[in-house]
């Protein structure tokens, strides 16, 4: 049988750079998985091949049996993968509430009826009381959880979130870890996480990828990948085992 | 009605006293202020027709002459040479400036020409136009196209012939059919697409919204919109001349009243048109009685009022309007 999302020896190269080269993994229906890894590693590339941004050079990648690599964006959004921008982009001149409108409108046609989903996800994500604001108006915290309030009214199977965590602070992490864990445990969503918040990856994810210069150099649980040496010379240096 | 049914008391109130208000104006209003307001009407269905495409999905037409162009030659030249009535001969011309329109969304949505890059293609599709109609003979060439106005057909409404008053009537509805239309299309599932390519495409994009098909259909609905009041406009006027109507100045002319107005809403080319005809109106009036006859007059101080608007109220004179007036739902 074939695993939820399936990617083989992918690779993409950008004139003579190889961004990402001959990656593979595999996720289960409900995990929560992490890439991780230093900067220019690929991970942002990586997320832009299954999401459709980019067609892989080589390799497959299949999502629920079905392969999707080169497909456009909106192919595969519709196809049941939502993600988010590692740089938010909210809709600036747009409310909170529409903005979360406009992707529950992918499974509710009737507007009012995607209002409503919109509405039920904003409360999800602490964002109901700033429904009227514009989304320009957001705080940084805020637009991170528009973003993924955004991306979770698609009603997506399977979500990538590009560094949703990163310049948030500890107490905001938190949120948005606790958040993911109780969208997993009720609705059986899926998860794949870019993340460089080492204490966000350890509280999440059940499995974890390492990516140095776009190959993968480890792969397995947590608590393993990070007492690995060569994850350990190359990204994590010897504190993150304190 | 759902559309009139959001708004809040007050707007219902002053939207009702407005349309009854133009319905009844002609009884008190003269010959002259008839014709005003026809103009303003116009002006305000086309601003209409050419937010959909820029207020809406975000998409610069610089060319929406080509489509109330093409909207008032062809169904000018069916009536006059074929007798076909401008019923008809308005579907022919919106199908063929639709057709112009797919050409041009085309080639831009497809390969990516976006910006400015798509203003200039919508300017080449119209400029290469005018020319070509500049030396058909069978609209007139650059010499022009004439309607004959004729005894035996006065009154003849469903031909669009007849006075002012059909013209007045006619034109108000067109203004307030397209701000139903564009209020429905708002909020619904289109309208919100549009919104969402126009603020960001790749984000967009990424909620499984087909880019290109919602930048289509807007041009599609903009482009018939047009077509529509160009024959309007042939029937009104009953002189079409390529140079006139297919000029870029005339692009320009459409796309004030919703920026005036406020880009992207719903009452701002209504608006906008009330401000700017009657201000170029009142200055002809105005250099006329001072006797500067110098040309281009006018231009110079319509373009110093439009810089003054544009300063006060950047994001047009409609948001903060009805913020005065309280009408903003909560």
């Amino acid at each position: 049988m074939s695993r939820f999302l399936e990617v083989a020896h992918v690779t993409k190269r950008f004139r003579g750079l190889t961004a990402v080269d001959d990656v593979s993994f595999g996720l289960d229906k409900g995990a929560i998985y992490a890439i991780i890894g230093p900067n220019g590693a690929g991970k942002t590339t990586l997320f832009n091949l299954l999401a459709g941004v980019y067609a892989p050079d080589a390799g497959s990648i299949a999502f629920e049996g079905k392969p999707i690599a080169g497909l456009a964006p909106e192919k595969i959004c519709q196809a049941g993968i939502a993600r988010t921008f590692q740089i938010v982009r909210p809709f600036p001149g747009l409310s909170v509430l529409e903005n979360a409108k406009i992707g529950a409108l992918l499974r509710h046609r009737d507007p009012l009826d995607a209002e409503q989903a919109a509405g039920e996800t904003l409360r999800r994500l602490d964002l109901w009381d700033k429904r009227r604001q514009l989304a320009a108006s957001l705080t940084l915290p805020d637009r991170k959880r528009l973003e993924m309030a955004r991306a979770l009214a698609t009603e997506p199977k399977l979500l990538l979130l590009d560094e949703v965590m990163a310049g948030l602070r500890p107490t905001e992490t938190d949120r948005i870890v606790s958040i993911l864990k109780a969208l997993a445990a009720e609705s059986g969503l899926t998860v794949l996480l870019i993340e460089h918040v080492m204490r966000a990856v350890m509280a999440l994810a059940e499995r974890i990828l390492v990516l140095h210069h776009g190959a993968a150099i480890a792969e397995g649980e947590p608590a393993t990948v990070v007492r690995d040496p060569l994850v350990l010379e190359c990204y994590l240096g010897a504190e993150a085992l304190e | 009605m759902s559309v009139f049914a959001a708004l809040n008391g007050r707007a219902k109130l002053l939207l009702t006293l407005f349309v009854l208000g133009l319905a009844a104006a002609p009884l008190a209003a003269d010959r002259y202020l008839v014709s005003v307001l026809i103009l303003i009407f116009y002006f305000a269905y086309l601003g209409q027709a050419w937010n959909i495409m820029m207020g809406f999905a975000g998409q610069l037409s610089l060319g929406h002459s080509l489509y109330v162009g093409l909207g008032a030659y062809i169904a000018a030249a069916l009536w006059t040479k074929f007798g076909i009535g401008p019923w008809a001969g308005m579907f022919a011309g919106m199908a063929i400036a639709m057709a112009f329109g797919a050409a041009i969304g085309w080639l831009g949505f497809r390969f990516g020409i976006a910006g400015v890059y798509f203003a200039l293609l919508t300017i080449a599709f119209a400029e290469f136009t005018r020319i070509a109609f500049d030396h058909m003979d069978w609209t007139g060439r650059a010499g022009g196209l004439f309607l004959p106005v004729r005894a035996e057909q006065a009154g003849q409404w469903w031909n669009l012939r007849g006075g002012p008053l059909l013209f007045y009537y006619l034109a108000l509805a067109l203004m307030l059919g397209a701000l139903w239309l564009c209020a429905a299309l708002r909020a619904s599932r289109l309208g919100h697409y549009w919104l969402a390519v126009r603020e960001d495409e790749a984000a967009a994009r990424a909620l499984g919204i087909d880019a290109f098909a919602v930048k289509m259909q807007a041009v599609l609905i903009s482009s018939a919109m047009a077509a529509i009041g160009g024959t309007f406009y042939a029937f009104y006027y009953n002189n079409l001349f390529p140079a006139q109507i297919f000029d870029m100045s005339r692009s320009i002319e459409m796309i004030l009243a919703p920026i005036v107005g406020g880009l992207g809403t719903l009452f701002g080319p209504i608006l906008g048109a009330f401000i700017l005809t009657p201000l170029g109106e009142g200055l002809i009036a105005a250099t006329e009685e001072a006797g500067l006859s110098a040309p281009g007059t006018k231009a110079v101080f319509y373009g110093l009022a439009l810089m003054a608007i544009v300063w006060v109220a950047p994001s047009g004179v409609w948001p903060w309007l009805r913020r005065k007036l309280g009408l903003e739902t909560p």
